[in-house]
């Protein structure tokens, strides 16, 4: 049985005839949607060679590419950090039996989490540059980072939040028992195995993060997109350019989504160890079974 | 800090059309929920067809358009397709630029949509097909009365989310010059300075779009929920 959904039996000789039918449907609607768009490029003279020789030269990488994936990377990586600092604080303090302070982190977050990051970034950029609070060329980067980061940290915090909410109730209580307070049992026991748990979202956010980071394009920050766009110009071959521009895109993302996965797969093979004490001398509590 | 320097709330609805920029705002959202809504149900359908070929083109459609920047497609949209490769959508600049953010906006968020119906059809346990099976409804009677309800109501939630990111996202339309919301502040902060106020206008401009339907679906999902 291969049936990829609940929706379909195994096909009997009526159905296998149409499941032929449709094959030969979509092969072909799907090659002629192809060949509608090469057409489309070779008579816009986009398929030449001397457009996509470019990409063969190490220049075009070492000049263009290269950097732009660096502003890419460098945009994402920083925005993660601070998007995980910021989500830990704020996740917290959603889980504070101060009620004040749990009402203050929710509202910071589910407002950062209703403003589109774009919105964000240009406020950013604007205050910045006015007020002169970073030197003039790291503006857009310092908006760009800052936009991912309250986004994408109010996003975390809810992660932080449901991951410690839906832990077993055992080891908050067993934390509380043996003498811990409400805050010791947060930080080394709650918040370690919140977080383990939320590693496969966290990568996930960060394939959000990289995409949203050619929003920087909007205010001028040297990422890939707008590399390859200063490639296209430089060269004129502003389509190849663009696709190239996706295809680096989709692979990196293509790979972190795998990363994800992998972890993912890696926890579950761990699972019950993660209440274990990290200390390797400690005998394995055998009560921790994957059962719990 | 939000009035001695620079323009305060007054001035800047008084000399600026924030109203009539949300509205643009609006009316993107609204056309390419419809736009993403089609794309997503052919798509879904397509990646649970017993079909192959079928169930890869739409694997492919997903797998591609997720993992590539909306704003990619947005500039590609006018600096590739429109400028180079001559697909205008209309001869006016603006109306062009409108129509293709609508078609950018529903092809990207069809692929989420996309995922979201297909995530509300693996909610139904397998033994809801059997069981109809079973008591003699043909494919058609057991899908329309058994399993496409079900899927529908296990989709709600996902399919919000997807709505709201899909509001949220029509500011990508700022970058090749639409004139919503994100674009007028953009030119408001040129010709001013920026201000909080001026930060918080839109800010609680896009809070008061999002929150309803937040709250809506979230509603509607926690009515409409299969227990099992």
């Amino acid at each position: 049985m291969s049936t990829p959904s609940p929706l379909f039996d195994a096909p009997g000789p009526r159905a296998r005839r149409r499941h032929a039918v449709l094959t030969a449907l979509g092969a072909v609607v799907a090659a002629v949607l192809v060949a509608l768009a090469l057409r489309r490029m070779a008579e816009a003279q986009q398929l030449q060679a001397s457009l996509w020789s470019p990409f063969l030269t190490a220049v075009v990488w070492r000049e263009y590419l290269l950097p732009g994936l660096r502003g890419t990377l460098q945009a994402a990586a920083l925005s993660v950090a601070l998007a995980g600092v910021f989500g830990i604080l704020f996740g917290a303090g959603r889980l504070s039996p101060n009620r004040s302070l749990r009402w203050t982190c929710g509202a910071v977050v589910e407002f950062f989490r209703a403003v589109p990051v774009l919105i964000m970034m240009i406020f950013a950029f604007t205050v910045f540059a006015q007020r002169q609070v970073f030197p003039n060329e790291l503006n857009p980067l310092a908006a760009v980072v800052a936009g991912l980061t309250l986004y994408n940290g109010s996003v975390i915090a809810e992660l932080v939040r449901s991951g410690v909410v839906n832990l077993p109730r055992g080891q908050t209580e067993a934390a509380l028992s043996i003498g811990l307070t409400r805050r010791q049992a947060l930080r080394s026991v709650q918040l370690p195995q919140a977080v383990t748990a939320m590693l496969p979202a966290l990568i996930s956010q960060l394939v959000v993060v990289l995409k949203d980071s050619a929003l920087g394009y909007g205010i001028t920050y040297g990422e890939l997109l707008n590399w390859s766009k200063t490639l296209g110009s430089a060269y004129a071959n502003t389509v190849p350019a663009y696709l190239v521009a996706a295809l680096l895109f989709i692979m990196v993302n293509v790979w972190l989504g795998r990363g994800a996965t992998a972890v993912e797969r890696w926890l579950g093979r761990r699972r019950g160890a993660v209440s274990q004490p990290v200390d390797d001398g400690a005998p394995a509590l055998p009560a921790a079974g994957p059962t719990r | 800090m939000i009035t001695t320097r620079g323009v305060g709330v007054v001035d800047v609805l008084g000399r600026y059309d924030v109203l009539g920029a949300f509205w643009v705002t609006i009316q993107l959202a609204v056309l390419a929920a419809l736009g993403s809504l089609v794309l997503g149900a052919v798509v879904a359908t397509m990646r649970v067809s017993p079909v192959r070929v079928l169930r890869f083109i739409g694997a492919a459609y997903v797998n591609i358009v997720r993992n590539t920047p909306l704003t990619l497609l947005m500039v590609f949209s006018i600096l590739g397709a429109t400028f180079i490769l001559g697909l205008q959508l209309s001869s006016a600049t603006g109306s062009n630029i409108f129509r293709w953010a609508v078609v950018m906006l529903s092809v990207y968020h069809g692929a989420f949509v996309c995922e979201a119906l297909r995530s509300g059809i693996n909610t139904v346990p397998h033994g809801q097909a059997e069981a109809a099976r079973s008591i003699g409804l043909t494919f058609g009677q057991s899908l329309r009365q058994v399993i496409l309800p079900q899927a529908f109501r296990g989709a709600v939630a996902p399919l919000g989310s997807t709505l709201i990111a899909l509001i949220k996202n029509t500011t990508v339309a700022a970058v090749i010059g639409a004139t919503e919301a994100a674009g007028l502040l953009q030119e408001i902060v040129e010709n001013e300075t920026g201000t909080l106020a001026v930060f918080m206008i839109f800010a609680i401009g896009f809070v008061l779009l999002t929150l309803p339907v937040g709250i809506g679906f979230t509603a509607l999902s926690r009515r409409l929920a299969v227990r099992r």
